[in-house]
């Protein structure tokens, strides 16, 4: 017997999935609700009263948890120029499954200070000048950080020629500050991984302890990650394999949420077109947006306001009036599920615009110019085009019984030609909700991990 | 010892996008001992201001050979200043203006517009090295 606990303590629900490594299968998931403020173990028990209720008693070789509980890893970003190092340093933060509370470029002023009080983040990513670049505004933000008036983890992942002082600096009145690789070390080279592990470390060391996860630690062996950092490493996983394993190249991870929507896409995303000149950043293979802004729950409301309620109703085929009646019905309890008709068509609606406006946030966007020598054109972000796969994950996706109809939504549309999104992808569904325990688990057995996942997450 | 180098910005302006002298230029600039940040073709205004400020560049080599150059080049200066940069030096050379014209008339406009040095085609990059490492005083 070689079982393995993995655990999500998400913000909601504390989701378990208990595998069996050696015949790869996996034995059971279930959930409770997640109650950080008073007991952590009392969600876990009561999934695991869940769990043993279908499975019978099990007995755990290891157990290993992630977590997005209290909201996450709640980050702030700061850099100089805010397409370039601030850019790099969101997008760290970001493949770290950091929430970013705020990014900040050039000189930070008093008021920005105050801003960055207030949103109380658990971690500053501080970044600015490539190496041998900028020096004067990392070392100016740096001092401005110290008046901060509060005690802040400060990651610090600049110019590498003022990096000691700047660290100096921070240690005045900071008792965290970690020193990591430039996100930038020459202009358009995107350097990201150091400081996303940097970030891993220091949200380990300090924020499970801070919201009492420590007091799952005799049962759990090992915190490894914030929860989107699970998902990345899963997506990343599934798509290039391993060593042993083959992956199922390119793909692209649709994870909808009742708070956020987030996209994941593990592409290099080069373009596929001929006449085609690249711009802007370059892009992190493993690539993860959140969208705060998109939800099926907690954000139906901005997600009607970003999509528009005629958008929504248009694509259900119902009344304007019964799409705002649904989305009041879902903000005011949130565990609301559709109950007849008219309600799953909205709900379907919702779950399609929320996948089509987080994949056109996600995905490159290609522009004509036009020259003497005729048309050319200019791509910004990745060229998704051709990527096959696409898995849908997520409660809302997972528990739909029609999942296919809400990921088409991430699809290339003709009437948004210029956005590089998959042409005719298939679609996979983590029909067991497993991806983010698949992440945890391919930290110690990623063949496992591949495996089960070609296995559990199929088509439908 | 990459990093004591001096940085230069360079790429080709606007909505053009020819390639060739961009990478002659790169060579011969490299050659020549400087870290060079090409930023290719089809590069505008505020990319070469944003990188100039991130990396600490001495000076900006804008290129144009499709005729459409003062209009694509024109504020250039004034974006720099604004950013800080008001001390970078500006180079801009190429096929500046469609059709034949005077260069002289073609020098002094894009003097007026605030670049430090106007080159015609035909200048080889080596004029380019001198000029740049005596503005730089190296």
């Amino acid at each position: 017997m070689k079982n393995i606990l993995l655990i999500d303590f998400g913000s909601t629900y504390t989701k378990i999935t208990a595998v069996d490594i050696e015949k790869e299968i996996v034995l059971g998931t279930a959930r409770g609700i997640t109650t950080v403020e008073t007991d952590i173990m009392e969600g876990l028990n009561q999934a695991l009263g869940e769990l043993f209720s279908k499975t019978g008693k099990l007995e755990f070789i290891k157990v290993l948890g992630c977590s997005s509980a209290a909201g996450g890893l709640k980050m702030v970003a700061v850099g100089l120029v805010p397409e370039l190092t601030a850019e790099a340093a969101k997008r760290a933060a970001l493949g770290a499954g950091a929430k970013i509370m705020g990014v900040y470029g050039n000189e930070l002023n008093e008021y920005e200070i105050k801003e960055i009080a207030d949103l109380n983040p658990e971690i500053i990513l501080l970044a600015g000048g490539t190496d041998g670049g900028n020096k004067e505004v990392i070392l100016h933000n740096a001092r401005m950080l110290t008046t901060l008036g509060k005690d802040i983890p400060v990651i610090v992942a600049g110019n590498k020629s003022v990096a000691p002082q700047v660290v100096r600096i921070l240690s005045e009145s900071m008792t965290e500050v970690v020193h990591t690789e430039n996100v930038m070390p020459k202009l358009n080279e995107l350097n990201i991984e150091p400081a996303r592990e940097t970030i891993r470390g220091v949200f380990l060391r300090r924020i499970v302890e801070a919201k009492g996860l420590n007091r799952a630690n005799q049962f759990v062996d090992r915190m490894v990650m914030p929860t989107p950092a699970a998902v990345l490493k899963a997506a990343e996983l599934l798509g290039k394999g391993t060593q042993y394993e083959s992956g199922l190249g390119d793909l692209m991870v649709i994870d909808i949420g009742g708070a956020t929507t987030d996209v994941y896409s593990i592409a290099k995303g080069d373009p596929t077109k001929n006449n085609v000149a690249l711009r802007g950043l370059p892009e992190p293979f493993a690539k993860r947006t959140v969208e705060g802004d998109l939800g099926m729950r907690y954000s139906a409301t901005a997600l009607v306001r970003a999509a528009s309620v005629k958008r929504i109703a248009d694509h259900a085929g119902v009344s304007e009036d019964n799409v705002e009646a649904y989305v009041k019905k879902v903000e005011e309890n949130i565990e609301y599920l559709p109950q007849n008709d008219v309600e799953r068509k909205v709900e379907i609606a919702m779950g399609r615009v929320c996948t089509c406006l987080a994949v056109e946030r996600h995905v490159g966007q290609l522009e004509t110019v036009f020259t003497l020598a005729g048309s050319a054109y200019v791509q910004k972000g990745k060229d998704l085009s051709e990527v096959q796969t696409v898995v849908g994950t997520g409660g809302v996706i997972v528990h739909h019984e029609q999942p296919n109809e809400i990921l088409k939504g991430a699809t290339y549309s003709e009437s948004t030609p210029t956005m590089l999104k998959p042409g005719c992808p298939k679609f996979l569904i983590d029909e067991d909700y497993i991806m983010a325990s698949m992440g945890l688990l391919g930290e110690e057995y990623p063949d496992i991990a591949v495996r089960m996942m070609k296995k559990y997450i199929v088509r439908r | 010892m990459e990093n004591s180098k001096v940085k230069v910005v360079l790429g080709v302006i606007g909505a053009d996008c020819h390639a060739v002298g961009n990478k002659i230029l790169n060579y011969a600039l490299n050659a020549a001992g400087f870290e060079v940040i090409n930023l290719g073709v089809l590069v505008p205004q505020e990319e070469f201001v944003n990188a100039a400020i991130e990396t600490d560049a001495k000076a900006i080599l804008v290129a144009s050979l499709y005729g459409h150059g003062e209009i694509d080049c024109r504020g250039l200066k004034d974006r720099c200043r604004e950013a800080g940069l008001g001390d970078i030096l500006l180079y801009v050379g190429g096929n500046l203006v469609v059709g034949k014209t005077d260069f002289t008339e073609v020098h002094n406009k894009f003097i007026e517009m605030g670049y430090d040095r106007v080159y015609e085609p035909g200048i080889l990059p080596d004029q380019v090295v001198i000029d740049l490492k005596n503005d730089l005083g190296m």
